[in-house]
């Protein structure tokens, strides 16, 4: 008889890098991040923001929650799930993904690999090997969640591509974002993806398990000539806002978890109607979202530039006549845009870029609270995107 | 010039004929394509053993929509009955066999009180399956509201249920989802009378007695009451003579029926239904084509889970349609002479379920996917009345039989010759020698009725009959006004409201919703 298994011992995983990110977390800062422990910061928050600005930072996704996709079925399926076309994600490229019930509201959204013909990875924050089996009635595919299966490591900064090359990952420059490709590391696969979530030059670092300390160590040993450091949640946090890129729980609620009707979006309320295909064959709120876009939406996504330099968290959101037309849903002070910004979710029609909009500002200082209206304008696009994001090579260090 | 595309009507069962006679009524091109090679689908006389016919799935009208009947002139088409209104007979293990019609009790040995309570109980019994009935021929009501027109059906339904008045309406609510065992046990002390009533409740449902929505499912059966019927009837030659002369009637109207055209896939062009595919390759392009096969088999078989949505998918996959009722067809060669009956009942229709237990303990096996050992049966003989069936002097025994589970265990290849042998064990019970007049017998399981028939999962109504799977529940929400999320195709079967058992409804409802007469 096979002995049972033990890991329901383990109540809180460790990810295949905590030898290293222990050592490394200098601050002792963890939370739990689905099953895993992972470093809220390492040495310091703003520092490690700043090496991911300046020169680069590893970050360990690897509770990111991961599911392979195979078998004949696979691209109609995953076609039937998702709203973009996946046809166009040919082998070898990764595309970004939000996937709706069938009343056209976000379920979540992710990075689909395509890493063979008919083979795909989807990673995703929330986890979704229950939707995806549900979906997959009269396909021919094999689904199951291989998050534990695949240690992975973002690494993202103006000095990355320099430091894989250093590594040995000869030709990563000529690597495209979206695009990923398979390299012998010291005798094990590596796949790596120029993908990322701080909208900046990046990749992501994909190994078996029993190679993340020795991908950790190299990786490390490779950079350090070019400013590598570690960095928690809190910076990629930051980053992320800076980018533009929403969350699921954060600036969304998974339509999956929703009780309340009207707080769930959809694709186009999340200002991701580009990735909505109606050429494409039939899929999961095609219909509702096509009805959405006659009737128009409820609510629009909005990325604020706040006036002064207080972070506009929470904040209600008002027109020009003190009424209340949404919140924001994400706001930090930005050091690269140098301004204060916000992500916000508001009723239709507003958030039109001649929209005059106000967010209610509480802050304190010393314990005493104070009360902030602050003039927001809309902007479009991320607050900060360098060139570097998208150039192939992108610029040498 | 190119003819317009017609309206392909999926299946010539009786609802399937309905709604291509209507479509054809209005002025569509409709060609109706069938599997089998006959009219029929599920109302059928077929031939059994040689020289004896029966009717094969269905063997009664109690629902019939007598709209239906004027409109499409059925009568002229050649529909006649052999007996209107037929009386139930409990049997009685025990002695004298109890007498029944939808009022009152005929003969028997019931009490006094327990005659003036049936009676009662009747009168309310019609009076709540009448607002029920009252639905039939509407479109259920959207339950979102755009226009405060959309608003009126729902407010019809409410004010046929205000009608009834406050204690009515306080009795109604009280007992439309209870268990048919305790609305019966409140009525009667017979366990003859309630073993009566609960037979009707479960007859062709997945419940027992005891299983809530089993008062519902009664009502249902006893709807007709809104038109005034008053029980089942026997059409000459068999229910087949009704989708004959629906058959007659839609070729009439103009509609062209295709025989031996099995329906391989309904074709999708971008969320549209643009068409249907034959076994064989052959297309038939369509303006609209409306199904009057099973839920399960039009939208997850023909049209395919992935032109479907995936919640919308699931709904439909989690459909209940699990039959269990299968048939009992005996070819016999002298009148069966039935214990305590008076030969003046012996062509009246005969239940063997003399008690409310039983008829509960009856289900507890299929719970567990085995067959009863103590079924309950709906025995009609219905050469009694129409010579058309048999050979003069010999009779034909058609029975409805529960329970007996589409997915038996063990499946029913091994299942079939026992069972049959205890239902003829019982038999014999209630007929001592009838097994002697055997000449030939067929039983027909759900899966035979699902093979035969095209039926997923053998269930007579296409879905379970329940509160859950009713109205603008049924058969699943999103589909309910029989247009489905794949414009221009329309369920048109008993698998939607309101079920099946033989109206029609179902087929006229859905034709005039694809003829837009609907708002």
């Amino acid at each position: 008889m096979r002995p049972p298994r033990e890991h329901y011992r383990e109540v809180v995983r460790r990810t295949p890098f905590h030898s290293r990110t222990t050592r490394a977390n200098e601050l002792n800062l963890w939370h739990r991040w689905r099953d895993y422990t992972v470093a809220d910061a390492y040495f310091d928050v703003t520092l490690e923001y700043t090496a991911l600005r300046n020169a680069c930072a590893v970050f360990d996704i690897s509770p990111m929650t991961k599911h392979r996709i195979e078998g004949p079925d696979a691209l109609s399926f995953l076609n039937r799930l998702v709203t973009r076309d996946v046809a166009r994600i040919g082998p070898g490229r990764v595309g970004y993904c939000v996937w709706c019930d069938d009343g056209g509201q976000v379920i979540d959204d992710g990075t689909l690999f395509h890493l063979q013909p008919g083979s795909y990875r989807l990673c995703s924050q929330e986890r979704q090997l229950d939707w995806l089996t549900r979906s997959a009635l009269g396909f021919n595919v094999s689904i199951r969640e291989e998050t534990e299966e695949v240690a992975a490591l973002a690494l993202q900064g103006p000095t990355s591509c320099t430091v894989l090359r250093a590594l040995g990952l000869d030709g990563i420059e000529t690597l495209a974002p979206f695009a990923m490709r398979t390299y012998a590391l010291a005798g094990a696969e590596l796949l790596v993806s120029r993908t990322g979530y701080t909208g900046d030059l990046g990749y992501e670092l994909w190994t078996a398990p029993a190679q993340a300390e020795a991908l950790w160590d190299r990786l490390f040993q490779a950079g350090e000539a070019y400013g590598i450091r570690p960095m928690g949640t809190h910076a990629l946090e930051m980053a992320r806002i800076e980018a533009g890129y929403i969350q699921a729980g954060v600036d969304f609620l998974p339509a999956d978890r929703a009780v309340r009707v009207d707080r769930t979006r959809s694709p186009f309320e999340l200002d991701l109607g580009w990735l909505v295909d109606f050429s494409k064959p039939n899929f999961t709120g095609r219909r509702a979202l096509l009805d959405e876009q006659r009737r128009g939406s409820r609510y629009r996504l909005v990325r604020l530039d706040v006036e002064g330099n207080k972070p506009a968290k929470d904040a209600y959101v008002y027109d020009d006549r003190r009424n209340v037309i949404g919140a924001v849903t994400s706001a930090l002070w930005s050091p690269m845009a140098k301004s204060s910004i916000a992500l916000a979710s508001v009723r239709m029609p507003w958030g039109r870029p001649t929209d005059e909009l106000w967010a209610e500002i509480y802050y304190q200082k010393e314990l005493k609270w104070n009360r902030l209206n602050a003039r927001c304008r809309v902007v479009k696009g991320a607050f900060y995107e360098p060139a570097r994001r998208r150039l192939t090579p992108p610029p040498a260090w | 010039m190119t003819e317009a595309r017609p309206t392909v009507v999926i299946g010539a069962g009786h609802n399937g004929l309905v709604a291509a006679a209507y479509l054809a009524r209005a002025g569509r091109r409709v060609v109706v394509v069938e599997a089998a090679g006959h009219v029929g689908g599920a109302a059928v006389t077929r031939e059994f053993a040689p020289h004896f016919r029966v009717s094969a799935v269905a063997h009664l009208t109690h629902l019939l929509d007598p709209v239906i009947v004027r409109e499409l002139a059925l009568e002229r088409h050649g529909l006649a009955f052999a007996r209107e209104s037929l009386r139930t007979v409990a049997l009685n293990p025990d002695g004298e066999a109890v007498v029944l019609d939808q009022r009152a009790v005929v003969a028997g040995p019931v009490a006094e009180p327990d005659r003036a309570a049936y009676a009662e109980f009747m009168v309310r019994m019609r009076r709540f399956a009448a607002v029920l009935g009252r639905q039939h021929r509407r479109v259920p009501p959207r339950l979102a509201w755009e226009r405060w027109t959309d608003a009126l059906p729902a407010a019809a339904v409410g004010l046929d249920l205000r009608r009834l008045g406050r204690e009515e309406l306080r009795e109604f609510l009280r007992i439309v989802t209870m268990a048919i065992y305790d609305v019966a046990d409140e009525a009667f002390e017979s366990p003859i009378l309630k073993g009566a009533v609960s037979l009707d409740a479960v007859l062709g449902t997945r419940l027992g007695a005891r299983s809530g929505n089993s008062v519902f499912t009664y009502l249902h059966r006893l709807s007709g009451a809104a038109w005034g019927l008053g029980g089942p009837s026997l059409p000459r030659g068999g229910v087949g003579s009704v989708t004959d002369a629906l058959a007659a009637a839609s070729r009439l109207a103009g509609a062209e029926i295709r025989l031996a055209s099995p329906v391989e896939a309904v074709l999708v062009r971008s969320g549209r239904a643009a068409g249907v595919r034959l076994a064989g390759g052959e297309v038939i392009e369509a303006a609209a084509v409306l199904s009057s096969a099973d839920p399960h088999t039009t939208l997850l078989g023909l049209v395919g889970a992935r032109h479907l949505e995936a919640e919308f998918a699931q709904r439909i996959h989690h459909l209940r349609a699990t039959g269990t009722a299968a048939k009992l067809h005996l070819a016999l060669r002298a009148p069966p002479a039935f214990r305590g009956v008076a030969a003046e009942h012996a062509g009246e229709r005969l239940l063997i379920s003399p008690s409310a237990t039983y008829a509960d303990e009856a289900f507890n096996p299929a719970k567990y996917r085995q067959w009863s050992e103590h079924p309950v049966l709906e025995i009609t003989v219905p050469t009694m009345h129409d010579a058309t069936l048999a050979p003069p002097g010999q009779h034909v025994l058609s029975a409805v039989v529960q329970y007996a589970p589409y997915d038996i265990a063990g499946g029913w290849d091994a299942a079939r010759a026992p069972f049959e042998a205890r239902l003829l064990a019982l038999l014999e019970q209630y007929a001592p020698g009838i097994g002697g007049q055997v000449i030939a017998a067929q039983l027909l399981t759900p899966a035979d009725i699902a093979r035969d028939y095209r039926i997923a999962g053998g269930h007579w109504h296409h879905a379970e009959l329940a509160i859950d799977q009713a109205l603008m529940l049924r058969p699943v929400p999103g589909a309910a006004r029989y247009a489905t999320p794949i414009d221009g195709l329309y369920l048109c079967g008993a698998g939607s409201h309101p079920g099946g058992g033989l109206i029609g409804a179902a087929g006229r409802n859905a034709a005039r919703v694809a003829l837009g007469e609907e708002p």
